[in-house]
């Protein structure tokens, strides 16, 4: 696990926002991609427009791990301002490239890394003439040069740029110019490759890249949702981009032009929140993207809908908090925000997808769960899933999939029942049945978030409240076995510690996990995907001496549930905690667990 | 407090609609506001309403906020589904119903704590969208439920019944209506059922977000001497500029009306609104004529009322979704799925 070597390696570049690098370490990803390596790429970015620092970090996985190294082994430092920190950040042995138009002796004080200076600036604005373009070519001519140096194929590249400018052609010899630039430059200078490098292998088929985002956008479209507000936050906002950009080619009807959906911008979160409870409450599949200040504020419509049984689908795509903390970091620190949103006695459902694959297929789950038990439910995301491009395998359907959409009442079979109550449990599984709006008179109710009995009737006896509340406490506790199950990996051998985590820790954990089990350490791991918890996750805990909470917040929120919602024995659970922003790395939860087993004499 | 049946009682050769519904048909729960409350008068001429323009009571939705008036859903038209949301969130939740399902008739409960406090900003995106709805806002200048404090409708001077006189300026709902872009805005008087009534008729029939704002006394908290929003106040510098005549689509015009006097608007749905002038140069089509209208009504303490502004040329938020005559949540499902074959498909750009 010491690295670098063919396959098996890290890229960091380092730019500023602004300058159209997106593209560039996009293409520099894809050529990998396509020559049959697996890769895991990480946007790290400000909360900011234009001219402050921004990375991208590409691991070259040739084993397939999805998470992050931790190393970095090349670094291609195109940003003056954070030279210092890229070259600090190398692990000896590094390369460091940086644009040496303006020279910057100082770089080489390491002795551990080699540095390489490439005129990029000098070079671009020789071959062109325009000035904007001097900026974008300068980023095609670092791809050239990482690409001699890692052995990239260039045919591939070719085959990338024009798909790029599918639509403007003309721009695809100006981009080949300047990736030869910086191509010929290093391979006539430097010897090339360096001994890290890619190898084509025939490891990404059947695979895609993309972020966890789409794929909810994706999930919403073909779980059928009709309806989305939201109010602009990052980084929930490329879901919704996502969602009305596929409504706009797969949901027009092609014969009146006529939308089938309806997106709606609120003024704040407190309104997406009521217009997606009001759609949903009168038959729309709704939904709502947000991050944690916007939980925060729609906390007093959560509530609403819990008590008067309205479903909705919100999509946490969580950041660092507290209060607008870290935008464009990532973290797990709306676990206990989601589980118990809103005043008085709330439990809510909560579904954890580890990766892009996962937020289509639960993004469909959230809809049938809010629907089936006339509920909230929060699909819980982050940063690190939502935005970032991720392999995973192909996305498929199957087209005979039917919504669950609960116990909504026809007006015939209305007109069957004696009488119709709202909030009666007539089946005895805890779920009455609704109506909708405009379907019969005698299916009419009064939808209150104030005190009411069984019947739908306001009501200030204590019976009478209790009977439903405790209902409402059931229906949540049923739900267990309707989340998405845990997904256990087992040692070989009889392992005394587990680890539980959640969402985006996955990568990281198994990671960790396999090479703790190479090293002598045989650990199970158990990644918990719903929430109320299923007997499964007690079950896990008991089996186990030790049990390793791994997540990304400070407070240990997850262990927290646990805690709360299991029997679990309190000191029987570690936190492991991460909480810098940067998505987890597999070597900090391996060290963190060999260290603690140690110290523990648990192996 | 509970709320109960109200048991309905059938006169003989009793008045029916074009359904053969009564009057009694659109009646609600008994109901539990003060004696006296403005509020149920209104209630009283929604349900007439209603009934005269012949809605199947199960194809109206009610929705309100919370407080005194939004307490009103309940007691008129037992036979609609309804809805008490949150304080002040109810044009949210209003504007997703209504996005949902185009065919139902929607109209919204609120007060000036509601709409003027917490909810102004919910109200003026309700407004700026053109939601179709027809919005009441029970304004009564005090709080209820609270015991009486001001509410932001209050005018400069008025006494509290504990004695102290608000400061503050007041938010006028017709101006603040006109300034974010209703497009039907009127004021009337829990007391004058005859304007008021046409006036909820015309606004249930108007495309897109009308605006009434009905002075409603509050007898409890705001009826006595020195306050600006009792019976007796109103009573006195109730100034009806328009009268609004509702007319359905069968009725032929008979009445005749002097040249000049008669203003016909007419609906989308082929109704007409007949309005006559009761201020010689008042044109209620004329945004900026009304505005000032209202501007000047307010610095001589004379309330404004009757339909005071109406634009039907504006698209609604249907229109501008472009979501068509169907109801978004009756589009069946083989109809929102684009298919296995499609997903693969569009994967191609994530290689």
């Amino acid at each position: 696990m010491n690295g670098p070597s063919v396959n098996d390696f890290v890229i960091k570049v380092a730019t500023v926002n602004g300058t159209g690098s997106a593209s560039a370490n996009g293409l520099l990803m894809k050529t990998i991609f396509r020559m049959g390596v697996p890769v895991v790429g990480k946007n790290i970015f400000p909360s900011n427009i234009q001219g402050l620092p921004t990375w991208y970090e590409i691991r070259v996985t040739g084993d397939g791990y999805g998470g992050r190294d931790g190393n970095v082994h090349l670094s291609v430092a195109m940003n003056p301002d954070t030279y210092a920190d890229d070259v600090a950040e190398l692990t000896p042995g590094g390369v460091l490239m940086y644009d040496s138009t303006w020279p910057r002796p100082q770089l080489t004080a390491r002795t551990d890394v080699t540095v390489i200076g490439v005129p990029l600036s000098r070079m671009c604005n020789d071959a062109f003439a325009v000035a904007r373009s001097r900026v974008l070519m300068k980023n095609m001519a670092y791809v050239g040069a990482a690409a001699a140096l890692l052995n990239l194929d260039m045919a591939v590249i070719q085959a990338l740029v024009e798909e790029m400018f599918a639509s403007k052609p003309r721009l695809v010899p100006d981009n080949m110019k300047a990736l030869a630039l910086g191509f010929d430059y290093v391979s006539e200078n430097f010897e090339c490759p360096l001994p890290f490098r890619v190898m084509s292998m025939n490891k990404t088929e059947g695979k895609i890249i993309i972020d966890g985002n789409t794929a909810a956008a994706l999930g919403c479209v073909y779980g059928g949702a009709t309806f989305g507000a939201w109010y602009p936050i990052t980084p929930s906002t490329s879901l919704m981009d996502g969602f009305a950009e596929y409504c706009a080619k797969l949901r027009v009807d092609p014969e009146t032009g006529f939308n089938k959906f309806c997106i709606i911008q609120a003024e704040d979160e407190l309104a997406a929140a009521g217009l997606t409870i009001g759609a949903s409450w009168n038959g729309a599949r709704a939904f709502t993207p947000t991050s944690g200040p916007g939980i925060s504020l729609m906390s007093e419509f959560i509530g609403y809908a819990y008590y008067a049984e309205v479903p909705m689908v919100l999509f946490d795509i969580q950041r660092v908090g507290p209060s607008t903390g870290m935008p464009t970091r990532t973290q797990q620190c709306d676990i206990q925000l989601c589980a118990y949103a809103s005043h008085g006695d709330t439990r809510h459902i909560l579904v954890f997808p580890a990766n892009p694959r996962e937020c289509f297929e639960m993004a469909v789950n959230a809809l049938d769960l809010a629907e089936r038990f006339q509920t909230p439910v929060f699909f819980m995301s982050d940063i690190d899933i939502g935005m970032n491009d991720w392999m995973v395998d192909e996305l498929t359907w199957d087209d005979t999939y039917i919504p669950d959409r609960g116990k909504v009442l026809t007006a015939e079979e209305v007109d069957g029942l004696d009488t119709f109550h709202r909030y009666l449990d007539v089946d005895g599984d805890t779920i009455p049945y609704r109506t909708l709006p405009g379907t019969n008179p005698k299916g009419s109710y009064f939808l209150r978030g104030s005190g009411h009995n069984k019947f739908g009737r306001y009501t200030e006896k204590g019976p009478e409240y209790k009977e439903v509340v405790d209902r409402l406490l059931a229906k949540w506790k049923s739900a267990a076995e309707a989340v998405p199950a845990p997904i256990t990996i087992s040692a070989r051998s009889k392992a005394r510690c587990g680890i539980i985590a959640v969402g985006s820790s996955d990568p990281a954990v198994l990671e960790a996990r396999d090479r703790l089990e190479a090293s002598g350490i045989p650990v199970d791991y158990m990644r918990v995907r719903g929430f109320p918890f299923s007997k499964e996750v007690e079950a896990f805990i008991d089996a186990h001496e030790q049990v390793f909470v791994v997540e990304q917040n400070r407070d240990a929120q997850l262990r927290g549930l646990l805690v709360a919602e299991t029997t679990a024995p309190k000191e029987k659970l570690v936190a492991i905690l991460h909480y810098s922003g940067e998505p987890l790395n597999f070597r900090f939860v391996y060290d963190e667990i060999q260290t603690a087993v140690k110290v523990r004499k648990i192996a | 407090m509970t709320s109960f049946v109200k048991p309905k009682i059938r006169r003989k050769q009793e008045p029916v609609n074009t359904l053969g519904m009564v009057r009694a048909d659109y009646d609600g729960t008994a109901s539990t506001l003060c004696a006296g409350c403005g509020h149920d008068s209104v209630n009283a001429a929604l349900a007439r309403a209603f009934f005269e323009l012949s809605v199947e009571p199960h194809m109206a939705v009610k929705v309100s906020g919370i407080g005194c008036s939004s307490k009103s859903p309940t007691y008129f038209m037992s036979d609609a589904h309804g809805a008490n949301t949150v304080h002040g969130r109810m044009p949210a939740f209003a504007t997703g119903a209504v996005a949902a399902n185009s065919d139902l008739t929607y109209i919204g409960i609120s007060g000036d704590g509601d709409s003027l406090s917490i909810g102004l900003g919910q109200m003026a995106h309700a407004i700026r969208r053109n939601v179709n709805m027809l919005y009441m806002l029970y304004n009564n200048g005090v709080y209820g439920l609270t015991k009486g404090q001001f509410s932001a409708s209050a005018d400069i001077g008025s006494v509290a019944k504990k004695g102290g006189a608000n400061e503050l300026p007041p938010i006028d709902p017709a101006a603040l209506a006109l300034a974010t872009g209703a497009t039907f805005v009127a004021r009337s008087f829990s007391g004058d059922r005859e304007q008021l009534i046409p006036l909820i008729k015309a606004g249930l029939r108007h495309t897109g977000f009308a605006v009434i704002d009905v002075i409603s006394p509050c007898v409890t908290f705001n009826d006595h001497k020195g306050s600006t929003k009792s019976y007796a106040h109103t009573y006195k510098y109730f100034h009806p500029a328009v009268h609004a005549d509702f007319v359905p689509p069968s009725e032929e015009i008979i009445t005749a009306y002097e040249e000049g006097e008669l203003m016909p608007v007419e609906m989308h749905d082929g109704s007409r609104i007949r309005l006559r002038k009761l201020d010689s140069d008042y044109d209620p089509r004329d945004r900026a004529g009304a505005f000032a209208k209202v501007l000047e009504g307010q610095s001589k303490d004379e309330i404004l009322t009757g339909l005071l502004y109406i634009n039907e040329d504006l698209p609604d938020m249907h229109a501008r979704k472009n979501t068509g005559p169907r109801p978004l949540n009756q589009i069946p499902y083989s109809e929102l799925n684009p298919g296995a074959a499609k997903l693969k498909d569009l994967q191609r750009s994530f290689r």
